[in-house]
């Protein structure tokens, strides 16, 4: 059967990751083509770059970035942050990504899902979606939460993998950064409602958050963390090996 | 030389990336001349098997990988496999290469637990059927990497690893010199760069 996938994701700002922290055996940790490299000989599964650079030349150098992360390591590529056009998704697609991810360029225009589903295909465009409770509903927000759209989490998932969105990132603002473990509620509730993979997000503490994930939420196909992995509170091969003896398919090298 | 056949359809940056790190020299390419010099043919593809058979027919690399059938190791990869096969049924019924008898199918229709998901996609383990050269540096807990919603049905003969995803997906093939992975090698990590290194071995 498929395994669970652990992706680390790297938030990248002028060619360099933001919160790299000390690792053994890396020289300069917010090198983003050292890091990917580590977490790719610790087993990671697939590797998300966001981009939150505002300016051209630090787009620029994130492409570059790109081409020398894709020359070193194989397996899939997702690439998030500033999308917004197809011109977008063909730059780094040219450099080396396997997978899109959109957010508020989506939200903006949901035709660029759409688009890109059918120039480059569903399996290339992920959706990624920011959501938080408001008045006990799943909202999607932007901005990292401090702007709260009209839109229903569940119900603009639907509408996206209709578009041609084929696979969902869901971020729960209302977990994230906290650390008490993946936000179950909101995933069931996504979960049930579409038939494309999900990645959850936002929360991981700990081993056991991943492995409460998995038994809780079967349908999530795969776990996203970001800090946990940086500052190496969870060492990724280690937290593969645990999920495997507790009888979750992993891919362990 | 290893020329990878350039006929318009998918990404090919990794392909050419994951070779070089292999040390091999590549030429992406729809030069049939070329082809003819090369030693090994890679036959990429992503997307529908109806417009990537009629860009291949468009760009006269159909003939091309022909002419070179038993004189060179040929590899289809993902898409560039299933088009080795007679036919597809995906959106209608078009027609293959005919390199591999066998027929390319949904994997919807085939399931029996209906609550997995289409497509398959991910990591799934590598199950050796027969023995393959391509397959020479695998192990028995290699995972390989997959996104695909058809597969080929081909007879038993021509299945050199399969997967397990509730049916069993045939997940690598050969005929002779002609070989095909239904996973894509390289985005399948230090393995994925085994199987491609054993590729131009061959």
């Amino acid at each position: 059967m498929l395994t669970k996938r652990i992706i680390p994701c790297l938030d990248i700002r002028n060619g360099r990751v933001v919160k790299g922290m000390n690792f053994e055996g890396i020289k300069d940790v917010s090198d983003p083509v050292e890091l990917a490299k580590y977490y790719n000989q610790e087993g990671a599964d697939e590797l998300v770059f966001y981009d939150i650079t505002a300016s051209l030349e630090g787009r620029k150098l994130f492409t570059s970035i790109l081409e020398k992360v894709a020359s070193e390591i194989f397996i899939p590529l997702t690439v998030g942050g500033g999308i917004n056009t197809l011109q977008d998704f063909d730059r780094v697609l040219k450099s080396g990504a396997d997978k899109v991810s959109v957010n508020s360029g989506a939200i903006k225009n949901k035709y660029l899902i759409k688009e890109a589903a059918e120039k480059y295909g569903s399996q290339c465009v992920v959706l990624s979606i920011d959501a938080k409770r408001i008045d006990n509903k799943f909202k999607v927000v932007t901005l990292g939460g401090r702007n709260v759209t009209d839109l229903d989490m569940v119900a603009w998932a639907k509408e996206a993998s209709n578009l041609g969105a084929g696979e969902i990132v869901l971020n729960s603002i209302d977990m994230d950064g906290v650390k008490k473990g993946f936000d179950l509620e909101m995933l069931q509730a996504l979960c049930q409602e579409v038939n494309v993979p999900v990645i959850a997000s936002g929360g991981a503490g700990n081993m056991e958050d991943f492995k409460i994930l998995f038994d809780s939420v079967p349908k999530v196909d795969a776990g996203l963390a970001a800090s946990i992995f940086h500052y190496k509170q969870i060492n990724i091969a280690d937290l593969k090996k645990y999920l495997l003896q507790n009888n979750i398919i992993m891919r362990c090298i | 030389m290893v020329a990878i056949i350039d006929y318009g359809v998918g990404n090919l940056f990794s392909l050419n990336a994951s070779l070089k790190k292999i040390g091999v020299e590549v030429t992406i390419t729809n030069d049939i001349e070329e082809i003819a010099k090369a030693s090994h043919i890679i036959l990429p593809g992503v997307g529908a098997f109806k417009d990537a058979a009629q860009l291949l027919k468009q760009h006269k690399m159909d003939q091309a990988i022909i002419d070179n059938v038993g004189k060179k190791p040929i590899l289809g990869i993902c898409l560039g496999m299933q088009l080795l096969f007679d036919t597809s049924f995906e959106h209608g019924e078009h027609t293959g290469l005919g390199l591999i008898p066998g027929e390319v199918v949904s994997i919807k229709d085939h399931l029996i637990n209906k609550e997995l998901k289409v497509p398959h996609m991910g990591w799934n383990k590598l199950i050796k059927t027969n023995p393959s050269p391509i397959l020479k540096y695998t192990t028995d807990e290699d995972y390989v990497y997959f996104v695909h919603s058809y597969y080929a049905r081909t007879p038993k003969q021509y299945i050199t690893a399969v997967v397990d995803y509730d049916i069993e997906i045939t997940a690598s093939v050969q005929n002779g010199l002609i070989f095909g992975t239904q996973f894509h090698p390289e985005k399948s990590g230090e393995c994925g760069l085994r199987i491609l290194k054993a590729f131009v071995e061959c």
